[in-house]
């Protein structure tokens, strides 16, 4: 069994969709892999706004992160594609470029903290792929799904694939496998790989055209006969899930992999917050 | 009469520098080709005006009053398809979030994104936490609020004093839109 890691909530997960922060550590719990809290971080900071006006203060956000979770002596797991992109590639930047290292410490230096580059960012969803592995997932399966899922990966998961290395980008089969260690079926669908449309700063500044790309990703769910969205990312999850209340026709519910495997566990299903979700879970 | 545009070569040496941030990727914008595989692999694209293979073009030639002021440059969703599969390696993405550096630093900033720099300036997150949220969080047997920055008033000072040292409230207030 692998050893221990340290949550990163982000902002999304705790203040919108608890569920799925309680989901992921009843669902690890379940498993016996401790999960540590990161006392203190703030937003990952998101890729999209803050990235995009201006790449020092995402760099040092994320290195002030980075730094909470080096202290403890782990590396960070993260439940959302939008941190996973920050942290990762920020992590990335200060790995690979000593100069930045220097200029983000002397920001750090501050607030009295310091980022040596010593630890890793993970994704919780390659964690269960990589470090736990499908094999020992099966035998926390207590109660088999039959479900007909459409999986989205989105987009700061497996890509930009030439630092990740997690799969094809084009062909992905991770998350396909996590989810039919359930018993759940993935059907493949038009589209598959392509973006939710929320990412970039696209759904605060111009709804409508974000709101147009999920329709087209919907549509094509929707004509699979897939009973359910499965997503990494809150983010995305929002966008699926909110996103249908401005787009008659559509009544798909949204469920973050932890969700599932929530259900899968047998876990209380009130544990898992699917309630609150805008598409109620009838199934 | 067609309209003559004035090429601004520092502005393509500005993003080949990496913009006011001297971030990674800009020294890639000369190797694009011009194949248009990005546009042709762009979501957004597909549904708006946007064009990838337009904008990086413009970035080469400096076009900087047909990137910056423009509503197109806002419209990527960062999801790295094209950069998947550019056969030039060009680092797209990176190259748009330096034109967006380059256009923030400039005030082209729109208030639903200023929004979400004033939470994080209030709050370390991007979008509110309602008090109401507490409550669906304690009955699902989660702590009432999370070990974040919204519970830990050391760490939110921390954390808004690096975006304070970063320069990030006064870019803010450098807003023209
Ligand atoms: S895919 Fe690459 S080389 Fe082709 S037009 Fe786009 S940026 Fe240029
Ligand atoms: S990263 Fe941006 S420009 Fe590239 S394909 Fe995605 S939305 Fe289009």
């Amino acid at each position: 069994m692998p050893g221990k890691y340290a949550l990163f909530l982000g902002c999304v997960a705790p203040y919108r969709y608890p569920g799925i922060e309680k989901a992921t550590r009843e669902v690890f719990k379940t498993m016996g892999v401790e999960l540590v809290e990161l006392q203190g971080a703030g937003c990952c900071p998101a890729p999209g706004v803050i990235r995009s006006f201006d790449q020092n203060t995402w760099l040092a956000l994320a290195a002030r992160n980075l730094a909470l979770a080096e202290k403890q002596g782990v590396d960070i797991m993260t439940i959302c594609n939008g941190c996973f992109g920050s942290l990762f590639e920020a992590n990335h930047v200060l790995q690979h470029d000593p100069e930045k290292l220097k200029e983000v410490n002397q920001i750090l230096a501050k607030v009295g903290m310091k980022y040596n580059g010593k630890i890793k960012v993970r994704h919780f969803a390659e964690v269960l792929y990589l470090d736990i592995g499908t094999e020992t997932i099966k035998k926390f399966v207590k109660n088999p799904l039959d479900y007909k899922v459409a999986v989205h990966y989105g987009c700061h998961f497996i890509k930009p694939s030439r630092i990740k290395h997690l799969d094809d980008p084009e062909r992905p089969r991770l998350l396909d496998e996590l989810v039919e260690v359930t018993g759940a079926k993935s059907v493949n669908y038009k589209d598959k790989i392509m973006c939710c449309g929320a990412g970039g700063g696209v759904r605060s500044r111009s709804s409508g055209t974000a709101l147009k790309m999920t329709e087209e990703k919907l549509k094509n769910v929707k004509k699979v006969g897939a009973q359910m969205i499965i997503d990494v990312c809150p983010f995305c999850h929002l966008q699926y899930d909110r996103s249908q209340r401005d787009l008659p026709g559509f009544d798909i519910p949204v469920v973050h992999l932890s969700q599932l495997y929530g259900m899968a566990f047998g876990l209380p299903r009130e544990q898992l917050g699917l309630e609150a979700h805008e598409v109620k879970f009838k199934l | 009469m067609a309209k003559i545009v004035e090429p601004n070569p520092a502005f393509t040496r500005e993003i080949i520098a990496g913009g006011p941030n001297k971030a990674g990727g800009g020294d890639t914008l000369m190797l694009c080709y011009q194949c248009g595989t990005c546009t042709a692999s762009c979501p957004s694209g597909r549904l708006t005006a946007f064009r990838t293979r337009q904008l990086v073009r413009r970035g080469q030639l400096g076009l900087k009053d047909e990137v910056l002021p423009t509503e197109e440059l806002w419209l990527c969703t960062t999801c790295y398809q094209c950069v998947e599969r550019c056969p030039r390696n060009v680092e797209i993405t990176d190259l748009i979030f330096i034109m967006r550096n380059i256009a923030a630093k400039e005030g082209f900033m729109s208030d639903q994104h200023k929004k979400i720099g004033e939470n994080m300036m209030a709050i370390g997150s991007t979008v509110p936490f309602p008090d109401t949220m507490k409550k669906v969080r304690a009955d699902m047997g989660l702590p009432a609020e999370p070990p974040t920055t919204v519970s830990d008033q050391k760490a939110m000072a921390d954390f808004r004093k690096v975006m304070e040292a970063c320069g990030f409230d006064s870019l803010m207030k450098g807003g023209k839109k």
